[in-house]
């Protein structure tokens, strides 16, 4: 089980928070105009890396905030969690790789 | 020769470790009753008793006798208090501390391991190879042989009683844990003892020492036990150290999170009944772990190396010092390292007629061989047993030389013995160590796999990294462990020398070459044989991941303790693979079972979850409410008057709404407040209807979506204010979907100023139904005009009722007029009674949650998740039209324009009727196109729900179909449990389908 520092509550175990998924995934500005291909993409198809990963979480059983967090998929180490609507800054992240992939 | 000795089961051997045989102590096993004493185990006294049969194989039914002293045992898995609400199936006798009036039973034998009719099993031993179940259950099915192998095949009994014992779990810190108390763990203790680190040492069995306990050793100039007495004594007095018997650790999870399970008070057995807690769950966050977990013996493979009284030397050795038992009168010790040879001179030191030493090494002559020689225990060096005599018990071995790398030739001797003390060397304990991500490698030298390399914070010391030797374990404890965690070395705590000499290598010996592989065991618990490694690898499985489910080998209770490396050895020779290019299985949790009951702790019955009660509770249990939990809530489901049954209450109530008025306790209904300036922009995103044409005061049925198209919740929303919404959910999506649009709020769109308030439990609401609601609720203290014409249906009003602020919408799941009243949650019971007494002159009648579902159903109101299932669409429910008018996006508007979204022949909402008036209408059962279905048959959809509408007398209801949206009026079948019924398809409401009663 990890242990999450909540920007919000500090250092808590994970069985307090839920995992929402690949960070940085954008809604499409106008649904309307994208393919079936584009639309599913959207709905489906994840970066799922073997790595560093970038997650969305939520501290539900506390503040209730959504918060980003970079996590390694094979050692669980959290290498940084960072605020909605921002990237991480940590080093050998290349974040504009990550980011474009994900929208690819 | 006569070996069958005069059983005085007290009658121990002197300076018997851990025993004291002035204290007696009887228990039954089988049915019969035995004398042991305190300090034994359940596998001691039996042993001491001179029981040699303690259990059968899985597969086989082979008669099978103790194997091991510890955790590693995979014979005498014990039912321990069967039938007794203290009931512990799969136990290891090795495990259990015996207490007075225990009452064991072997398993997986009937009646008894003794006479196990079910033992003819392995005269068939060839019908049963690796894969059987796979292969030769196949016709007609598997379920045709389930009944027959599961009864054979059981691994212990289910309990069938409630559990009579409470749990507990317990939450703990510490800087540094560390798992095992043996040499290594108390050393690794003592160096921390006094240091500003909080350490927790921890051990499975019931007293620290580890292998000391069964071991005769030297440590400088004390014996192994006073080094344990001394070294306990001195960690006793350290504020900084904790310590915990009983207490095993199952789990490693992530970030050094580990789960444990303390036995507080097993080993009092069925006295402690009641009392105090069983067992508990300790889940323990380290900053740092020492694993000091040991390593375990692996047996030798030769033909019928299962039989009764072939032992693991260390479990002999073990029984002998401990308990002072003797496995036997007359013992051969068959190795393939000097450190077996410990536990011939133990033997012979005890009495015990040492009558061979079978190395299977040819060349050695170090001082393990010379002491042996001294003692006149006669040393076949380069032999090995061919052949055991004895069935039930070994009664000879017959030895070969070993020509080298697993071949035998012919016999040359055969010696009378009871016992077999057997070493094919040690595997550390490192299951843990896989667990936490651990990698191992293999060490050639030591013939074993070790720790390698692993991400958490952990070390791994003494026999658990192979440093078996005991100065290693004490040079790993008191020098290595401070160094590792950067605190002082303490000069005092020198290594004492002990008793090691120089050690003549050891040899691969992995299993017998050229003997019957069909009688060559590697999990015995399981009945694996060498034969079904071979199967295994002529039917080209490479993956040892896949040779363990294909042979099951490793899969049995005790997960390969004893099995593992010898397994993938023999693949490994197989394949003509080295055993690293094999590679291991990763161990998974648990290391050793856990009790259910310990990971409940006290979350059971009605403490499991949250019980929530409405705030007229009281109200509805004094009136003969029949209280059912739903998502949570204690709901009345109908109110039972005297003299009636279920359906007569249900018919009573809905009879009364459709011709008097009924009330309703609507209060778990989910309200989610929205408020800002983009709520009404918000919610236009997040229903499929438009919201920004709501006026303010008026209410709106609404549906929401997830981004997949897929029908997630419907409900009434209101618009309170220009910026003010009020958005009822289902009773159990409130908590779901105000955190679903929080998401969408926090991740998406957080430039949107909007706050959301889950108020559901804020509000205790009162629904008034039934053609003469208006009349009653006119009769209420309030500023609201509840006339026609200034309140019509799907209209909200602010104002007050009875003394307190309330919001009354009109909004109907009943299809009768209705009047939903909400005050604040403290008033609900206030308000239920002034509304009961007001309706009073018309018969108000309270109705639960059952007539309102047939209430529903007559008026064809969806139920979401009941009516629609994980694929609806809202196209699926005939919102088509509606969408269409809408002209901006909204979630998951994209994929209902998908072409599997828009196809004809999907799963469509509809009404149904029966067209008998006799048969009912079975939830659940498919539609079929034939009055004769040939089954299997493709399912055309489902009836969702189901009731006999007292207004219509006949059974009607709602179901999900293929196409029915086109086939209104047509008529088709439903299927279920070989019964086939005619049913038509009809719109969704059954009842007033231009909804003229609503008004009133
Ligand atoms: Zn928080």
């Amino acid at each position: 089980m990890l242990r999450i520092n909540c920007p919000f509550c500090g250092i808590r175990d994970e069985e307090e928070f839920d995992c929402g998924g690949e960070a940085h995934v954008t809604r499409p500005e106008n649904p309307a105009n994208l393919s079936d291909d584009e639309w599913s993409h959207y709905l489906f198809n994840k970066v799922n890396t073997k790595g560093i990963l970038l997650e969305r979480w939520r501290h539900t059983y506390g503040c209730r905030q959504w918060f980003n967090m970079a996590r390694h998929t094979v050692s669980h180490e959290i290498i940084e969690i960072y605020p909605m609507g921002s990237f991480p800054s940590f080093n050998g992240m290349n974040v504009e790789n990550v980011v474009k992939e994900v929208e690819a | 020769m006569n070996l069958s000795k005069q059983i005085n089961p007290l009658d121990r051997v002197t300076n018997a470790h851990r025993v004291n045989p002035a204290k007696p102590i009887s228990f039954k096993f089988d049915g019969k009753t035995y004398v042991g004493c305190e300090g034994d185990t359940l596998a001691s006294a039996l042993l001491a008793n001179d029981v040699t049969v303690v259990g059968r194989s899985f597969k086989l039914h082979r008669p099978r006798g103790l194997m091991s002293a510890g955790i590693e045992e995979s014979n005498a898995l014990i039912q321990l208090e069967s039938g007794s609400g203290y009931d512990e199936p799969n136990a290891r006798a090795t495990l259990i501390p015996l207490y007075e009036g225990l009452n064991a039973k072997g398993q997986n034998s009937w009646p008894n391991v003794n006479r196990d009719v079910f033992s003819v099993l392995s005269l068939f031993h060839r019908m049963f190879p690796a894969s059987f179940y796979y292969k030769s259950m196949m016709w007609p099915s598997w379920h045709f042989y389930e009944g027959l192998v599961r009864k054979m095949a059981g691994l212990g009994k289910l309990p069938e009683l409630p559990d009579k014992q409470h749990y507990e779990k317990q939450n703990i810190h510490c800087d540094v844990l560390i798992c095992g108390g043996g040499a290594s763990g108390l050393a690794a203790t003592l160096a921390l003892a006094h240091t500003d680190k909080k350490v927790l040492l921890v051990d499975a069995q019931e007293e620290f020492g580890g292998s000391l306990l069964g071991e005769n050793r030297s440590i400088g100039s004390q014996s192994g036990l006073e080094w344990v007495e001394n070294t306990l004594s001195q960690l006793q007095a350290a504020p900084n150290v904790t310590m915990l018997s009983r207490t095993m650790i199952s789990g490693y999870y992530d970030q050094n999170f580990l789960v444990g399970s303390q036995r507080v008070t097993n080993h009092l057995g069925r006295s402690n009944e009641n009392k105090k807690i069983r067992e508990r769950l300790l889940r323990i966050r380290a900053e740092h772990v020492v694993l000091a977990t040991g390593a375990i013996e692996r047996p030798l493979v030769f033909p019928n190396n299962d039989r009764p009284g072939i032992m693991l030397a260390s479990g002999v050795q073990c029984y002998l010092n401990r308990y002072g038992v003797k496995a036997g009168q007359r013992a051969v010790v068959v190795c393939n390292n000097d450190n077996a040879y410990r536990v011939a001179f133990d033997m012979a030191n005890a009495g015990v007629d040492v009558a061979a030493l079978i190395d299977t090494r040819a060349s050695v002559n170090g001082p393990f061989q010379s002491k042996i020689k001294e003692m006149g225990i006669p040393l076949y060096a380069g032999t090995m047993i061919r052949k055991v005599h004895g069935r039930r018990k070994v009664k000879a071995v017959s030895i070969a030389a070993h020509n080298g790398d697993g071949h035998l030739g012919k016999t040359i001797k055969t010696i009378e013995c009871d016992l077999v003390a057997m070493s094919a060397g040690w595997t550390p304990t490192i299951h843990l160590y896989s667990q936490a991500g651990g990698q191992l490698s293999f060490n050639d030298e030591l013939k074993c796999f070790v720790p390698n390399r692993c991400d958490q914070n952990i070390s791994v010391i003494g026999a658990a990294n192979g440093r078996f030797h005991l100065e290693e374990c004490l040079t790993d404890g008191l020098h290595v462990v401070p160094k590792t965690l950067g605190t002082t070395v303490n000069p005092e705590l020198n290594i004492s020398a002990c008793d090691e000499f120089a050690e003549e290598p050891s040899e691969a010996y992995w299993y017998t070459k050229n003997e019957n592989s069909e009688k060559q065991w590697l999990d015995f618990q399981y009945d694996v044989k060498v034969s079904d490694i071979e199967l295994a690898n002529r039917e080209n499985f490479l993956s040892i991941e896949h040779v363990k489910r294909f042979t099951t080998n490793g899969m049995s209770v005790d997960q390969g303790k004893t099995s593992n490396v010898n397994a993938l050895a023999v693949m490994a020779e197989l394949c003509g693979k080295k055993i690293e290019q094999v590679g291991t299985t990763k161990f998974r949790p648990p290391y050793h079972p856990v009790t259910i009951g310990a990971f409940a702790g006290r979350d059971i019955r009605e403490n499991y979850s949250p019980r929530l009660e409405m705030p007229a509770h009281q109200w509805h249990v004094a009136n003969g409410a029949h209280m059912e939990d739903m998502g949570g809530w204690q709901r009345p489901e109908y109110y039972l008057q005297s003299g009636e049954a279920e359906e007569d209450a249900i018919r009573r109530e809905v009879l009364a709404v459709r011709h008097s008025v009924g009330m309703f306790d609507g209060s778990p209904l989910g309200k989610i407040e929205v408020k800002g300036p983009d709520a009404a922009a918000f919610l236009n995103r997040i229903y499929v209807n438009n919201v920004e044409s709501l006026k303010t005061g008026f209410a709106r049925y609404g549906l929401m979506c997830n981004e997949n198209g897929v029908v997630m919740d419907d409900g009434v929303f209101v618009r309170l204010s220009d910026d003010h919404f009020l958005l009822h959910t289902t009773s159990s999506g409130a908590s779901r979907i105000s955190l679903w649009m929080e998401e969408w709020l926090q991740c998406e769109w957080p430039n949107l100023q909007v706050v959301i308030c889950n108020a559901t439990t804020q509000w205790a609401n009162v629904t008034v139904s039934g053609p003469k609601a208006r009349d009653v609720v006119a009769l209420l203290a309030s500023d609201i005009d509840f006339s026609r014409e200034s309140f019509p249906h799907m209209q909200v009003r602010i104002g007050t009722v009875n003394g307190v602020d309330a919001r009354v919408l009109r909004a109907s799941f009943t299809g009768e007029i209705s009047y939903e009243i909400s005050v604040p949650a403290r008033y609900g019971q206030g308000l239920w009674e002034a509304i009961y007494k007001a309706g009073e002159a018309y018969g108000i009648t309270p109705y639960g949650i059952e007539s309102l579902l047939v209430l529903r159903t007559e008026k064809g109101y969806l139920h979401i998740g009941v009516d629609t299932d994980g694929t609806t669409n809202p196209l699926d429910l005939g919102w088509g039209r509606a969408i269409a008018k809408k002209e901006v996006d909204f979630i998951g508007r994209r994929s209902l324009s998908r072409p599997n979204d828009t196809r004809d022949d999907r799963f469509q909402f509809v009404g149904i009727e029966v067209v008998n008036p006799s048969d009912s209408l079975p939830v659940g059962g498919h539609f079929v196109n034939s009055a004769n279905p040939i089954i299997p048959v493709k399912t055309m959809g489902y009836v969702t729900s189901s009731y006999y509408s007292p207004n219509l007398d006949k059974c009607i209801g709602l179901g999900l179909v293929e196409g029915a949206s086109a086939r209104a009026g047509e008529e088709t079948f439903v299927y279920s449990n070989g019964k086939t019924i005619a049913v038509k398809l009809v719109q969704p409401s059954h009842f007033d389908s231009k909804g003229e009663r609503l008004n009133g």
